[in-house]
Order: structure tokens, then C-alpha cells, then sequence
């Protein structure tokens, strides 16, 4: 609370004298949730002191400060006006359709200081000539179309963001366009399905076009196996009401980098529901943009990570139109060496965006020794005048005090632990709204808490 | 007939730099099935450290003392085995558990408190009345635990649980703070219902007295700095009613 309270005031002084962006950013890696009873729980010690995660400790992950550091030093000189690095404000991040305008990747770059470039397989250097995995819509509500890549609707809601996007972008033969027409209010669930069975890296575009008026729910059902970089464009076209859920179901060996990007028009409506549970690496990255005043958005967020799974979320909210709302809830659960998660929010809130009202949270469960998780939750307001504006991360093991009520009722304590870690994880897949699809989610997490004994 | 026991009864708290600081400082007390034993107290003088020092909070531990349920040592047994031998804390501050559905976690508690799961029907019927007898919004039941819940929604979650769950001895912690007088009438209600049908003990922890007007107790303790420095009937929770604890106070000086 102070933190914001110190953002706002840093913007608003900033705001009145030079109108310069004041950019906060804040590193709250690893924060322990509970961490004050000082107690051992199964031997694994709780409290303030303890380190919980290798190369952690109670200010952060030396990595991420030491970047922060650099970072910022970045961002005075953009703002000097000089060099325009991308690195600066989020809002300085460069943007290209073309693969050429992204320098090639080293690991050093902000949006990739947590991925494995190695595991990319390509993604990010190679031509992406493999088939792209089969696509198949069980909906005769939607229109579906395969266009190729010089359709106007391409571009219409995204544009890359990183070198890895961009390379799909470029290699695409043909896109998949979905449109939800006008006035349509869609009720059954619109699934998508998406199944890969190649290894050859391949790129794929996605288009869903909700028209104005129209209210669908549209489920991205990703399994099989894929070497795969993936652009989806969401258009929320002005009073749209757009649900996706995006399930990344992949087998053990796929690789995922999907960038998915959303565009609302006026008082548009989108809902953004994320499952990641399978593949050796995935990373997806949902943006939101506001093209018009009164747009809201709400983006949720599950992944289990297991032992050597690297499953990364970095999403970004663009607030750049006034009176626009976001809600951002992302949780993970973590087990086993090497399952490294990360969670990136970046949220900015432009000197156009007044009466902006934002706040996004990251909770991360830690479930025995092995796992790494670096959250990082960055908010940059440009103005005063907004309506509200936070965050907050942690990363903890099970909270101590929801164990000891659970049990004061008579519930032993595996059975409360288990109550609480698919409490903690069900509350996403409750989001979903479709219920076969909740149950079978409930199923795969209930069978990966099962692996780590829980 | 059950007898909750407590002997000479040393507990610290366990700081946040690990620690320890005496709270309790030999507590004597005993409680029989029928009974209500009012505790009363200043703030600070040690109540709710009693309280969920019997319940087995993991912030406290017992120094020295016993603790008996029908003669079985309370203390030797984990927090989820006290209550299955029939304790029971309704908590001063009751903890939301998000994901966590009440119906859920009543059906969970009941199942693992009387060793089988209760007949479908007849479970239902009984959570709906008891529900509705304590003015509980039927829809609290598909809500997380205590997960948004006022302060007094939260209070007669605490005594729902009471009434279905059936303990041997019950352990209000301040259940008054934060109630309305209605509230406090409702949930005096619940309490009083749980005496009438499961013969069970209750120690009423509470600051003030006016709680006292809605469920009467027969023995009063008073409690400072640690342990019982005075016990009588009801008409001492009278004479706090007039004088405060200001006797009490002077005394310890």
C-alpha cells in the first residue's frame, strides 16, 4: 500500500512538473505470505529467515535486482531523449511485423532474462517451416476462414513484441480467422481445437474477430506435441463481450511460445482464462489493448509446473484510454527439481488513460524442496488521476493458519493440505465457465498433485 | 458426561524472532458437560491464549501442566485429533480459506469428526435448518470459507459449526466482539441450543458481559496477567458489570 501510495505520488509530481513518465518498478520475488510464525511445518522451516528457493532470499533473487539496477539506467537515458532503448518504460518496448527490426536473441533481454533460449529450439533463430498444428472448430455459431497472410483482419488486434513472435509472423502461409458476428450472443462454448503431432518448428496466426455487440466464450485447446511460435489476435470490437480460454495441454516434449494479444473497443468486455499444465516450455505472453474509453478486462491464470517444466506467463496491460478497468489473478503451483515458473505483469497506465482502475495479483505455491519462481509485477502510472491502481506477488509454501482451522475442525492434516492446495488452484479453473472442461482441468491438477503426493 | 480439565497450566507464545514470551501462569480450571464457565478478563490478561493453547495453535506452546479430556491428555495429541476427541474453538478471528467451498469444507469436517461420511439427506436438511436458525444466507453454503463474510457472518459460521459438528466442550473466543445486539442474540441462541441438545461444557471467553444477559453462566473466573485470580457465580459478572476490572488491576500492583 505504501508502495502505491509512493507511486502515485511520485507520478503526481512528476505529472506537474515535467509531464515525464515515472516508471516504478518493483521486484517481489519470492515474498514469504505467512512468513512470521518462525515455525517448521514437515521439517521445512516457515518463517522470515528462511530461504525457500536456492539463490533467494526475503529481498528477491539476486538476478532479478542486479537487472533491475541496469535496467533502470536504461530507462533514464530513453528518457533523456537520446537513445530509444527497448528496454526503457514497457511503453518503449519495441513492436515490429518484421523479424529483422529484432536483434538476435542473447538472454540478456529483459523479456527474456527467465527463458531458456536453448529450449527454444529454433523458435527465435530458425525459419519456422514445420506444419502447424491442426486446427478444428466444433461451432456452426462462428465463421470460420484460412486466409493468407495479406488478409486486412492480420494485425488488426496484434503486432510482435518479441523476436520470437516476430518470426512467426513472418513465416505463416495462412491464417485462421474466427468471427463472431454481429449482435451474435454465442451460448454454447466455442471449442477450438489444436493438436500438434510434429517437432519441426512451425509458426501459426490465429484471428478471433468478436463484431460489436456479440458475446461468445471461445476455448484454445493446445495438446498433442509442437515446436511452435503462435500469434492469436482477440478483436473486441465495441461493446463486445469476448471470454477466451487458452489450455495448454501439451505432452512432455512441446515447445509453446504463443503471443496473444487483444484490442478492446469501447465499452468492450474480455475475459482472459490461461491453463498451462503440459510441455517442456511454454511461454505466453496476453496483451490488452484499449483503442476506446470503457473497456474492461480480466485476466486469469493457472499453471502447475512439474520437475525440469520451465512454464512462463508475461502478460501486459496497456492502459491508454481513459475509465478503462483491469483485474489481473494469476496462481501457480510448483513441484520437483528444476520446475521453473515465471509471471511477468506489466501494467501501464498512460497520462490518457484518467480514471483507469487496475490492480493485478500473482500467488505461487511452493510445494517441497526444487522448484524456482520469479514473479515480477511492474506498474507504471503516468497519472495521477486514476481510480485505483495495485499489486501484489507472493510465493509461499501452504499458510499455516488455514491448516490449523482446517484441522481445529477435526480434518487431518493431509486431507487439509490437500483441501487447501485445490482450493488455492481451483479458484482459476471456477473462472472457466465451462463445466466439462472445469472438470477435467480439476482432473489433471488433482492427478498432478498426486505425483507430488498431496 | 465429559470433563475438560486443565492443571496448573504454563503456555508461552512463540514471538516472531522465535522467541518465547509467558503468557500463562498456571491455569486451574474444570469443565463438565451442562456447564458454562465464563472467562473474563482485561485485554491482555491471557483468555484467547488459553483458549487456543487447548486447541493446539502451533504460536504456543505449553511449558508446563496437563490438559484432560476425560482423563486423556489433550496435549499430546495433534490439533485435528482434539477435535475429533470433541474440542472445539470457536475462533475470535476466523481465517478465509479461498477455493474452499462451506459446503465442502462442513461435509469434510463432519466426515473426518464422526469417522463416516453423514447420510446425504438427512446432512442437507440439517445444515439448511441450522442455517436458517441463525439467519445465515443461503447462499453463504457455495461461498469460500469465511471468504468475504462480515465480521458477524463470520461469528455465526463459527457457532454453525458448533451446532452441527456436536462437540464435548466448546471454547468461544471473545464470540461477542464485533455482534450487533441482534447478531449477538442470534448466535447466543445457537449456543444455547448446542447446550440443550449435546450436553455439552462451554468456556465463554469474553471481555464484557453483556453476552452474559443471553447465556447464563453458572461459574465465573476472572481472569489477569495469566491466570484465574478470582471465581464465583453469576453474581460476579455482576459486580465486573459495575466495577470493571479495576480491583483486579490495583491488586496485581
Amino acid at each position: 500500500m505504501s508502495k502505491l501510495n509512493e507511486t502515485i505520488r511520485n507520478a503526481a509530481e512528476a505529472a506537474a512538473s515535467a509531464a515525464t513518465a515515472v516508471a516504478e518498478k518493483a521486484v517481489d520475488t519470492a515474498k514469504d505470505v505467512y512468513g512470521n510464525l518462525g515455525e517448521k511445518v514437515d521439517g521445512v522451516p516457515t518463517g522470515d529467515g528462511r530461504v525457500a528457493i536456492p539463490g533467494m532470499d526475503q529481498e528477491g533473487e539476486r538476478l532479478a535486482r542486479d537487472k533491475v539496477e541496469n535496467d533502470t539506467l536504461v530507462r533514464e537515458s530513453a528518457r533523456g531523449g537520446s537513445a530509444e532503448g527497448p528496454d526503457s518504460s514497457r511503453a518503449g518496448r519495441r513492436t515490429s511485423y518484421d523479424v529483422a527490426d529484432f536483434p538476435k536473441l542473447t538472454g540478456k533481454e529483459e523479456d527474456f532474462r527467465f527463458t531458456p533460449l536453448k529450449r527454444l529450439r529454433g523458435l527465435h533463430a530458425d525459419a519456422l517451416t514445420g506444419p502447424a498444428p491442426a486446427v478444428t472448430v466444433d461451432s456452426d455459431a462462428v465463421r470460420v476462414e484460412t486466409v493468407g497472410p495479406d488478409d486486412a483482419r492480420i494485425g488488426s488486434a496484434g503486432i510482435p513484441e518479441d523476436r520470437v513472435s516476430a518470426n512467426a509472423w513472418n513465416s505463416v502461409t495462412e491464417a485462421t480467422v474466427l468471427t463472431v458476428p454481429q449482435e451474435a450472443e454465442i451460448a454454447a462454448p466455442v471449442l477450438v481445437d489444436i493438436h500438434g503431432s510434429d517437432a519441426t518448428p512451425a509458426a501459426q496466426h490465429l484471428v478471433i474477430d468478436a463484431q460489436p455487440f456479440s458475446k461468445a466464450l471461445v476455448v484454445l485447446r493446445h495438446h498433442g506435441t509442437a515446436v511452435l511460435s503462435q500469434n492469436v489476435e482477440f478483436r473486441v470490437a465495441d461493446s463486445a463481450n469476448l471470454t477466451v480460454v487458452t489450455l495448454q495441454e501439451w505432452d512432455d516434449d512441446a515447445v509453446h511460445a504463443s503471443s496473444q494479444q487483444a484490442r478492446l473497443g469501447r465499452s468492450a468486455s474480455f475475459k482472459h482464462v490461461l491453463v498451462s499444465l503440459g510441455g517442456d516450455l511454454v511461454r505466453v505472453t496476453p496483451s490488452t489493448r484499449f483503442d476506446a474509453p470503457g473497456g474492461s478486462v480480466e485476466m486469469y491464470g493457472l499453471t502447475f509446473v512439474d520437475a525440469g517444466q520451465h512454464l512462463e506467463s508475461r502478460l501486459f496491460v496497456d492502459h491508454s484510454q481513459p475509465n478503462c478497468t483491469s483485474r489481473v489473478t494469476y496462481k501457480s503451483a510448483l513441484q520437483g527439481e528444476n520446475a521453473h515458473g515465471v509471471w511477468i505483469g506489466d501494467v501501464l497506465i498512460r497520462a490518457t488513460a484518467e480514471g483507469t482502475d487496475t490492480y493485478e495479483l500473482n500467488r505461487n505455491l511452493i510445494l517441497g524442496d526444487g522448484p524456482r519462481m520469479d514473479s515480477v509485477p511492474n506498474l507504471e502510472i503516468e497519472t495521477g488521476l486514476i481510480a485505483g491502481a495495485g499489486h501484489a506477488s507472493t510465493t509461499g509454501q501452504l499458510d499455516d493458519e488455514h491448516l490449523y482451522y482446517l484441522m481445529s475442525r477435526g480434518i487431518p492434516e493431509d486431507e487439509a493440505r490437500r483441501l487447501v492446495v485445490r482450493g488455492f488452484l481451483f479458484e482459476i479453473i471456477q473462472q472457466i465457465g465451462v463445466p466439462d472442461i472445469e472438470e477435467r482441468l480439476r482432473g489433471s491438477v488433482q492427478d498432478e498433485l498426486a505425483a507430488a503426493n498431496y | 458426561m465429559a470433563t475438560l480439565e486443565i492443571k496448573d497450566l504454563h503456555a508461552s507464545v512463540v514471538l516472531d524472532d522465535e522467541t518465547t514470551k509467558q503468557i500463562l501462569k498456571g491455569v486451574n480450571l474444570t469443565i463438565s458437560s451442562g456447564e458454562v464457565h465464563a472467562i473474563m478478563g482485561p485485554n491482555g490478561s491471557g483468555k484467547s491464549t488459553l483458549a487456543s493453547t487447548i486447541a493446539g495453535h502451533p504460536k504456543y506452546v505449553v511449558d508446563s501442566g496437563e490438559v484432560l479430556l476425560d482423563g486423556e491428555n489433550v496435549l499430546e495429541m495433534s490439533v485435528d485429533e482434539r477435535a475429533r476427541a470433541g474440542l472445539f474453538l470457536a475462533m475470535q478471528y476466523p481465517v478465509e480459506i479461498p477455493g474452499v467451498t462451506t459446503s465442502n469444507f462442513l461435509r469434510t469436517a463432519k466426515t473426518a469428526i464422526d469417522g463416516e461420511a453423514p447420510s446425504l439427506r438427512t446432512w442437507t436438511k440439517d445444515v439448511k435448518a441450522a442455517m436458517e436458525q441463525l439467519k445465515i444466507s443461503p447462499d453463504m453454503i457455495q461461498r469460500n470459507v469465511n471468504e468475504g463474510f462480515s465480521g458477524g457472518e463470520k461469528k455465526r459460521h463459527e457457532i454453525l459449526q458448533l451446532e452441527l459438528l456436536k462437540p464435548k466442550v466448546a471454547l468461544l473466543d471473545e464470540t461477542d466482539s464485533g455482534l450487533d445486539v441482534d447478531a449477538l442474540k442470534v448466535v447466543s441462541e445457537g449456543v444455547n441450543r448446542a447446550l440443550e441438545t449435546n450436553d455439552m461444557g462451554v468456556m465463554l471467553i469474553t471481555h464484557y458481559t453483556r453476552i452474559l444477559r443471553y447465556i447464563k453462566p453458572q461459574f465465573v473466573h476472572v481472569f489477569h496477567d495469566g491466570r484465574v485470580v478470582d471465581e464465583g457465580g453469576p453474581e460476579l459478572a455482576d459486580r465486573l458489570e459495575n466495577e470493571g476490572y479495576d480491583r483486579y488491576l490495583a491488586a496485581a500492583k
